[in-house]
C-alpha cells in the first residue's frame, strides 16, 4: 500500500496522520511534509502512526530528522502508536527513549500540554 | 540452489516488491506467521541498503536476492555490487560512520547526524535485531548479507 498523509491542527498542535507503508521509496514524502510544517511555524507535532502498516529505518531517520528540526525551535514531535510490529523497530533501535510514544492522539496532546 | 532468485534495478520503488516476494517465499517455506513481519522488515532493510550503495557506486548494476527454504531454515542472501564500483577505500561510502565491521552484529552509529538521512548503520542494526541468524561478508563484488529464520518444514 502506498503512503497517505494528512494533517490538521488541534489545540494548537499539528497532528499528522500517516497511513500505509513508510519505506525508502515513500519516506521522502513524509520528510517533505514535516519540513513544510516546520517551515510554516508548526513546532509542536504529533505523528499519528496507528494506520502505518510498515516502517523501516529510512522512516525512522525521517522521524528523527523531524524531531531535530522542531527541537531547534524548542518544539516537540510525539508519536501515537500501539502496533507491536511498529513499536518493535523503535525498541530495537533504542528510539523509544528519544520519542514520546502514546496510545492515542488525545493522550499525546494532553501530555504535551501538561509539559508546557 | 536458491528456491527463488531475483535481481532488480537499484531503485527504491522496487524494494517493496522484494519485500513482498521474500515474505511470500518465507510463508511457503514454512516460516511461522509470527516471524513473517521480521522477515519482511529485515529483507527490506538489506535491499534498501543495497539500493543506496548501488545508486552511489553502480546504478546500472542490479541488486541480487536469493531466497532458499531447505533443511529447516529459510535463508535470504542480499548481495550488492557496490564494492566493484569503488577505486579505493577512500571514498565516503567505503567506510561510512557507524558502519559495523563485517561479522559483527551491533553497529554503533545510531546518533543521527543529518536531517534527511537515517543514521548510518541503523538499517543493519535493525537487521541484526530481527534475523534469527545474520552474517555479513565482504566479497570482491560488494557486501553480502545472509539472514535466516527457522521453518516448520523439514524439506
Amino acid at each position: 500500500m502506498d503512503l497517505k498523509l494528512d494533517h490538521h491542527t488541534r489545540d494548537g498542535i499539528e497532528v499528522v496522520d500517516v497511513e500505509g507503508e513508510i519505506d525508502v521509496y515513500t519516506a521522502p514524502r513524509l520528510r517533505e511534509l514535516l519540513i513544510e510544517l516546520v517551515n510554516n511555524g508548526h513546532y509542536q507535532l504529533v505523528v499519528n502512526m496507528e494506520k502505518v502498516e510498515f516502517l523501516d529505518s529510512t522512516g525512522l531517520g525521517v522521524l528523527v530528522g523531524g524531531l531535530k528540526r522542531v527541537r531547534a525551535h524548542d518544539g516537540s514531535l510525539d508519536l501515537v502508536c500501539t502496533q507491536e510490529r511498529i513499536l518493535k523497530i523503535f525498541r530495537i533501535t533504542g528510539l523509544t527513549k528519544v520519542f514520546g510514544i502514546h496510545d492515542t492522539v488525545d493522550e499525546a496532546i494532553t501530555a504535551r500540554k501538561s509539559e508546557k | 540452489m536458491a528456491t527463488v532468485e531475483m535481481s532488480f534495478t537499484p531503485l527504491p520503488v522496487h524494494v517493496r516488491t522484494a519485500r513482498l516476494v521474500a515474505t511470500a517465499v518465507a510463508r511457503r517455506s514454512g516460516v511461522e506467521e509470527a516471524l513473517l513481519d521480521e522477515v519482511r522488515l529485515a529483507v527490506g532493510e538489506a535491499c534498501s541498503r543495497a539500493v543506496e550503495a548501488h545508486q552511489a557506486q553502480c546504478p546500472d548494476e542490479p541488486v541480487r536476492v536469493e531466497l532458499t527454504g531447505a533443511n529447516g531454515r529459510f535463508e535470504v542472501v542480499v548481495t550488492d555490487a557496490a564494492e566493484a564500483g569503488q577505486d579505493d577505500g577512500t571514498s565516503p561510502s567505503a567506510q561510512p560512520a557507524g558502519w559495523p565491521v563485517p561479522g559483527t552484529a551491533a553497529p554503533n552509529g545510531t546518533s543521527p547526524a543529518d536531517h534527511s538521512l537515517p543514521p548510518e548503520g541503523l538499517g543493519l542494526a535493525v537487521i541484526a535485531g530481527l534475523a534469527d541468524d545474520v552474517q555479513f561478508a565482504r566479497t570482491p563484488a560488494g557486501l553480502s548479507i545472509k539472514m535466516s529464520w527457522p521453518t516448520t518444514a523439514t524439506g
